[in-house]
């Protein structure tokens, strides 16, 4: 069974004639270690989909399991530890809080927990350190460029290293050089066991995928699949030249 | 990092919302604390005068007669046996359990003499205790000492009576010390002598007819002295002067029912300004909490926060208050108080009481709004981003 198995999630938004099929039976299996790209034109369905896959959306129908946590059945405070423990989570737009300091957002997933202050100022030296802002720790959010915002939310979603992050958009408002940068971190994490689903609208982005999920009108159209021993290093700024496997069976 | 460093943040962050509460239950511990020292001072007042006031505790003898005399007149000129107390017996009210709270014992004797062919009536009395028991008193004239009397203005007018005549009465001659001003009270027609001097004219050595006794009541009901000095003195008969007492706390108690009703109110308006404020913040930070909630704090954490901010500004408050209140108080006491210098002093129950009201509006007010917050739905807040 794979790690993370979403069958036929049903989400409906509102009741009656105003009712809206947001995802309409999705089947998901996503296995430990890969990286996936969700796909799709706005409004199919693909960001319900991700808030599902983080434990903050339940689903109207279907069931959704985390290795052997059957996680829309656990309670609410339940889910929020559950979230804390296995999920990392990067926004569209970096959403730092802006009264903390660059350091004091990516320690934020860690304060819920009992770890003494001194190991979560570590942690997140070293998060820091991770997407190479060890120097701008005490500035403010306001304080930074925009890609620097996007590494500080990476280091804020991996700080308590967590087995599954997920990414709404992470390249969303970078420029292009930014996101090869960013997205060659989050390939970083997933080659060392991370298991990333992101949602994305930029194919480039979608290219660092393991697997991408096509979704249009809430029904998952296509996958494709990379195979990564056909992968071969090279190509700008370092990233791999990928090799399309061929669409995987549905 | 912990739960308070993040509202402590948001603290210095939204200052102004911040400010707006800590101004709202500034307002209202001030005004507590204020009324609340202005009716603690002016009690304090009243008790201090009426200390000063004379003897509020009257002794006379047991007597199973009622008495035939209403406002000065006597009906059908009905004279009972006079009963009389034994003077030693006075002693025992040294005894009782509030004795420190006796200022002064006033035995007085009293007795009829003829003075002029005129039935006048003597009462001999400890003129040390004067100043204590008859502070209005002024004397044209010196105080009595050994074989002379003060006259009341009155009898001084109707037995025709000057400074330094002398007396004839009960085969003694008496001179005239001094003329009392008159005072409004039966005072004005007896004439007065010091106790030895009154028992002997009246034959009634080792006795007195009466005792007046001024009881300081500040920090002790006069009924308690009352009930006391009645256990002390079985044979007699033990009264308290009530009805001044009763007519100026009557007032007060007035001022102090009026002055609690509005601490209510405004504390109640002071609650509600925490609450819609508090509601305000939450909903600007729907964003920020929905992040939070995301990466796994728990209902409890978000509340956590949203208290401990209210928890933060209301002790500031409270501590503020206080001393504003005090201010307040010390500026607006001469206008209420007649006593001149009364004092003001930090009293550590009320600034207890001060910061644990404020802290119980400004947490009170703040549940609703934090209960809002941890309840909001995380992915209905992130849609807020």
């Amino acid at each position: 069974m794979p790690f993370i198995q979403g069958e036929n999630l049903i989400k409906e938004y509102g009741s009656g004639e105003s009712a809206v099929l947001a995802l309409r039976g999705i089947d998901v299996g996503i296995e430990k270690g890969e990286l996936i790209a969700i796909m799709g034109e706005s409004g199919s369905g693909k960001s319900t989909l991700l808030s599902i896959l983080g434990a903050l959306n339940t689903p109207s129908a279907g069931t959704y399991r985390v290795g052997d946590k059957d996680v829309y059945r656990l309670s609410q405070e339940e889910r929020a530890d559950f979230r804390s423990q296995f999920l990392g989570f990067i926004f569209q737009s970096f959403h730092l809080v802006p009264y903390l300091t660059v350091k004091e957002n990516v320690m934020l997933p860690l304060v819920p927990g009992r770890m003494k202050g001194r190991e979560k100022g570590r942690l997140a030296e070293e998060a820091l350190a991770r997407v190479g802002l060890g120097g701008k720790a005490s500035r403010l959010p306001s304080q930074v460029s925009g890609g620097e915002q996007e590494r500080v939310a990476i280091a804020r979603a991996v700080v308590n290293r967590p087995p599954i992050l997920l990414a709404d958009e992470p390249t969303g408002n970078l420029d292009s050089k930014t996101s090869r940068d960013i997205m060659d971190l989050l390939r970083g994490l997933n080659n060392e066991g991370m298991t990333i689903i992101m949602v994305t609208h930029n194919p480039e982005c979608a290219q660092y995928a393991s697997r991408i999920l096509r979704i249009a009108d809430g029904l998952l159209m296509s996958e494709e699949r990379f195979d990564k021993s056909l992968l071969t290093p090279g190509g700008s700024n370092g990233s791999e030249i990928r090799a399309y496997a061929g669409p995987a069976p549905l | 990092m912990t739960l308070k460093d993040i509202a402590l943040k948001n603290l210095k962050r939204r200052k102004a919302k911040a400010g707006f509460v800590f101004v709202g239950l500034l307002i209202a511990v001030s005004s507590v604390v204020a009324f609340v020292t202005l009716i603690e001072s002016l009690t304090h007042d009243i008790n201090t005068k009426l200390e000063q006031f004379g003897a509020n505790i009257l002794i006379v003898p047991k007597t199973e007669n009622l008495s035939l005399n209403y406002g000065g007149l006597t009906i059908g000129g009905v004279l009972y046996e006079m009963q009389e107390i034994e003077q030693k017996e006075l002693r025992k009210i040294r005894t009782i359990k509030n004795s420190a709270n006796v200022a002064a014992v006033g035995p007085m004797v009293l007795g009829g003499v003829d003075v002029k062919g005129k039935k006048v009536l003597l009462a001999g009395m400890d003129f040390d205790e004067v100043p204590m028991l008859r502070p209005w008193w002024v004397p044209q004239g010196e105080f009595p000492v050994k074989e002379q009397v003060l006259a009341g203005s009155e009898a001084a007018r109707v037995l025709g009576l000057s400074r330094g005549q002398a007396i004839e009465t009960g085969g003694r001659s008496l001179e005239v010390s001094g003329i009392l001003d008159p005072t409004g009270s039966q005072d004005d027609r007896i004439l007065f002598a010091p106790l030895p001097t009154a028992q002997k004219v009246l034959g009634k050595e080792g006795r007195i007819s009466m005792a007046e006794v001024a009881a300081l009541c500040h920090g002790c009901p006069i009924e308690e002295m009352v009930e006391q000095i009645s256990g002390a003195l079985p044979g007699a008969q033990v009264m308290a002067i009530k009805q001044v007492v009763k007519g100026r706390m009557d007032a007060l108690d007035h001022f102090r029912r009026v002055a609690y009703l509005l601490s209510g109110i405004v504390a109640f308006v002071a609650g509600l300004v925490v609450l819609v404020t508090m509601m305000g913040s939450v909903r600007e930070r729907t964003s920020e909490i929905g992040i939070f909630r995301a990466i796994g704090f728990r209902k409890s954490h978000v509340m956590r926060i949203i208290l401990f901010e209210a928890g933060i500004i209301s002790a500031m408050a409270g501590i503020c208050g206080y001393l504003l209140g005090l201010g307040a108080t010390r500026l607006a006491l001469p206008f209420f108080a007649e006593s001149q210098g009364v004092s003001l002093s930090l009293d550590p129950v009320l600034f207890g009481g001060a910061v644990g009201l404020s802290l119980i509006i400004g947490l009170l007010a703040s549940i609703y709004p934090a209960f809002l917050a941890a309840r909001l739905d995380p992915q209905e807040a992130l849609r807020a981003l």
